[in-house]
């Protein structure tokens, strides 16, 4: 019978090829790369900084990756199944104005200013799958065209300027509230000298891994992105998955962005913007991570560790802000590289 | 005489083996037909003297001089040209007819060109396949026929030995395929070596002086047509075992109406069609590419869904998408199978339990030892040859791929289960499975529409055949009643047996 014909061919083959130098190198980088360059760049700061590995240093860096890491969460998500959105950044910028903006301009409780971004974010999540799943425009495009919308909508929202304490208001006076110290404690807090949004990061990382790995939810995002098509005529409701994952993109974003706000205690505009390409790349850098070569969370989580490595180091070392670019779009190209090399073959 | 020749020609992809040493020979002013199912190795083999594919093993030669065609260019060069089967990927629809006809010379030629001698050159070219078109027309205004002369013509531009048709006449209307043939023989007289891929057997016994047969990426003939049987070339292309498996001579026992479609309109093909299907009966589609079948599947499953109602065990019910028709038992396996059938990026497990996920959720959480259970007694029950239960699907050959593809209906268990082209490109082991698993599907009182354009399996053992043309039901044999005469009368609207065989 043919088919067994050629298996003994191939057995055959297979014990003839000795693996070569670069057949068993390349799939060890390609699973544990991202690993060695993280642990690569913590000793070399290390040598090159003795205030670099300490708690405080520690703790610092997985401050500033904690918003990176929810945002980039919501990335992540969007590339499970198939999309891209890209609006992540304007949306954390329209929650960091938006909870600031609850609390200085009207007064509210934390709570309130918690609820209100987030109902606003799930509100974008819902117009970029409406343009996504029911225009059925390009994902990327989609998200392009809301993250302007939402942009300009901040801003105009604000007349361009950032919310904060005392603030003079154009019809005189001074803004009525203030940032209370319940909703700083979410950016600034600590518990048991961990900082409170790094355990929100870390449970956030924990809850959505677990989701994604076992339950039917995570596996029909996965299936989803995988082969619409061959999802769709297998019973998946592909476009409400579709739609889910963008809302759950958008309220993860918004939650990097109440995050943000509360760190540093204004209503920063465009705050979000440079989170974006950060969020991306991480998730980017996750597929390589132990060579899953799909997003995956844990993966997203590395990445955002390595970015924050990356620039806490970098600033340490005073290597200025704007060629800390250069480094980051370095590992970026380093993990797709890896990724597509595996693929391609 | 030149005389192009390929010797034990080996390929594979992956894991699967397509060629398995193929010899191949053809002189200048002959048609030599290669033949084989779907699948066979034919396309592969030349799409490997046409430079597209690198040979693994063996060896091509011309007038005994070794070639070695690495990119089609070379391939060209050694005057071996190809009209390929899918002739809008060879052409560029928004140019004129000239520009693709005379594409060669341009790529060749001079920086700069003159309009006026390019469209002599075109309206030479085009006269030589017998198209009296004006050249500077856009091709996206040809039919399909004449996109295939154009094609024609683009290779005459240059001095070739040889051509390669890749099933031509596939569809083409009778009228049109006549002209071809009086094209090709043209070619012939002049001296050009004509390699003729078909499937269909009166016009390869009528156009061809040689005929090559290919099986699982094996020669299983090699013969002058004059002295070929049509039934010699059937069990060459079939098997044994595949000519005696299609014997099939259970009696099947006919349950109460199942399916009943009345006037059920197919929106990609905007025809309205009726037909009924009873438990435990096997009812086979035929039709050509092109007449709806695949459309009418995709409708039926809510794929592409219908306004109009169907009515499942005298219900009336609208499936107005895939999980509705999936709730009323219905399964579809699809042709496309890379693209519908299953997913190449998921595990065996994960493609199988897809339909019945739900079955294995608790709370929201997938109980993933049941469901690996589970579907590793199916994998067993099913025949899927994988190293584990694990491996992406990917790594599997297409057979097992197919079975997976159908698998994942059965742990469903259905009603009404649709099959469109199953058997396409899986060898003979596979397709016995895939029988083997319709026959006791229908055993076990389920409904079941085989749709195919292999007519030797519909044959074999469906209870009864529609047979589709032009989107609507053309007619309906018996099994009795049924020759592959009468489907293809009926498959080409009358045409075929008047006109070509």
């Amino acid at each position: 019978m043919a088919q067994y014909v050629h298996k003994e061919q191939i057995e055959k083959e297979n014990n003839r090829t000795k693996y070569t130098f670069q057949e068993k190198v390349f799939p060890f980088l390609y699973r544990y790369g991202t690993l060695i360059v993280i642990l690569l760049t913590v000793i070399g700061f290390s040598l090159a900084n003795d205030k670099f590995l300490s708690y405080q240093n520690f703790t610092d860096i997985l401050r500033s990756v904690s918003i990176i890491t929810l945002l980039a969460i919501g990335v992540t998500i969007s590339l499970i199944v198939g999309g891209f959105d890209l609006s992540v950044g304007s949306t954390a910028s329209l929650a960091t104005v938006t909870s600031a903006a609850s609390l200085v301009l009207y007064r509210q409780e934390t709570i309130i200013a918690i609820l209100i971004p987030i109902i606003i974010g799930l509100l974008v999540g819902l117009l970029n799958s409406f343009f996504v799943v029911k225009v059925r425009l390009p994902d990327l495009l989609a998200t392009l065209a809301v993250m302007y919308i939402i942009n300009g909508l901040h801003l105009t929202f604000t007349k361009g300027f950032s919310i904060y304490n005392n603030m003079p208001l154009t019809e005189g006076g001074t803004a009525p509230g203030v940032f209370l110290p319940s909703f700083l404690f979410i950016g600034q807090g600590e518990i048991i000298s961990v900082p409170v949004p790094v355990i929100i990061m870390l449970i956030a990382v924990i809850v959505v891994h677990i989701i994604l790995q076992q339950s039917r939810f995570g596996r029909l995002l996965y299936i989803t992105g995988g082969n619409e098509e061959a999802a769709r005529l297998s019973g998946v409701p592909v476009q409400r998955y579709k739609m889910y994952a963008y809302l759950l993109s958008a309220f993860f974003a918004t939650l990097a962005g109440i995050l943000l706000a509360a760190r540093i205690g204004t209503g920063q505009v465009s705050a979000g913007a440079p989170l974006l390409m950060d969020g991306v790349a991480a998730a980017f850098i996750g597929f390589s991570v132990f060579g899953a070569g799909k997003p995956n969370v844990i993966g997203t989580f590395v990445g955002a560790v390595l970015i924050g490595i990356l620039l806490n180091g970098l600033t340490m070392l005073n290597v200025p802000y704007y060629a800390q670019d250069i480094v980051k779009g370095s590992i970026l190209i380093g993990a797709l590289a890896f990724m597509y090399y595996d693929k391609k073959k | 005489m030149t005389i192009l020749s390929l010797t034990s020609i080996q390929k594979s992809f992956g894991d699967q083996t397509v060629l398995k040493g193929v010899d191949f020979t053809v002189n200048s002013g002959e048609v030599h037909a290669l033949l084989g199912a779907n699948g066979a190795g034919k396309s592969t083999l030349m799409k490997i003297l046409s430079g597209d594919y690198e040979k693994d093993g063996g060896s091509i030669t011309l007038n005994q001089k070794e070639q070695y065609f690495k990119t089609p260019a070379d391939a060209k060069e050694a005057g071996i040209e190809m009209v390929v089967q899918e002739v809008d990927t060879a052409l560029v629809p928004s140019l004129s007819i000239a520009e693709n006809v005379t594409m060669n010379a341009f790529i060749t030629g001079p920086a700069f060109f003159s309009w006026r001698k390019r469209n002599k050159r075109a309206e030479e070219l085009l006269q030589r396949v017998g198209l009296k078109l004006d050249p500077s027309l856009p091709l996206s205004q040809c039919s399909l026929a004449e996109k295939q002369l154009v094609l024609i013509a683009k290779a005459l531009s240059r001095e070739i030995s040889f051509i390669i048709l890749d099933e031509p006449t596939a569809a083409l209307s009778t009228k049109e395929a006549d002209h071809l043939f009086s094209v090709l023989r043209d070619l012939q007289k002049q001296g050009v070596g004509i390699i003729y891929i078909s499937h269909r057997l009166p016009e390869v016994m009528e156009l061809s002086t040689k005929i090559t047969v290919l099986k699982d990426g094996f020669v299983t003939l090699h013969k002058d047509t004059s002295s070929c049987s049509s039934e010699e070339i059937v069990r060459a292309m079939l098997g044994n075992e595949l000519v005696e498996l299609l014997n099939d001579e259970e009696e099947r026992v006919l349950g109460n109406p199942l399916l009943d479609v009345n006037n059920f309109r197919v929106p990609t093909t905007n025809e309205t069609l009726s037909f009924s299907i009873r438990e435990g009966e096997i009812v086979g589609v035929a039709g050509l590419v092109g007449a709806g079948k695949t459309e009418t599947a995709r409708a039926l499953f809510g794929a592409d869904p219908s306004n109009d109602p169907v009515s499942i065990k005298g219900k009336k019910i609208r499936i107005t998408s895939p999980q509705k028709a999936i709730s009323a038992g219905i399964g579809f396996v699809p042709e496309e199978r890379r693209k519908e059938g299953i997913l190449v990026d998921f595990n065996v497990v994960e493609n199988l339990t897809l339909p019945v996920l739900k079955q294995f959720t608790k709370f929201g959480f997938i109980q993933k030892k049941r469901e690996r259970t589970e579907a590793e007694k199916w994998i067993k029950q099913l025949g899927i040859k994988t190293q584990k239960s694990t491996l992406l699907l990917n790594y599997l050959s297409g057979g097992n791929q197919q079975k997976t593809a159908i698998g994942k209906w059965l742990l469903n268990d259905g009603d009404i289960y649709i099959f469109d082209e199953p058997t396409k490109g899986i060898d003979v082991g596979a397709k016995q499975d895939v029988f083997r698993y319709i026959k006791e599907l229908a055993r076990n009182k389920k409904g079941i529409l085989y749709f195919t354009s292999e007519i030797q399996e519909l044959l074999a053992f469906c209870d009864r055949i529609l047979v589709m043309y032009d989107g609507k039901i053309a007619g309906e044999l018996s099994k009795e009643e049924a020759t592959t005469e009468k489907i293809m009368h009926y498959a080409t609207g009358g045409h075929y047996g008047t006109v070509r065989s």
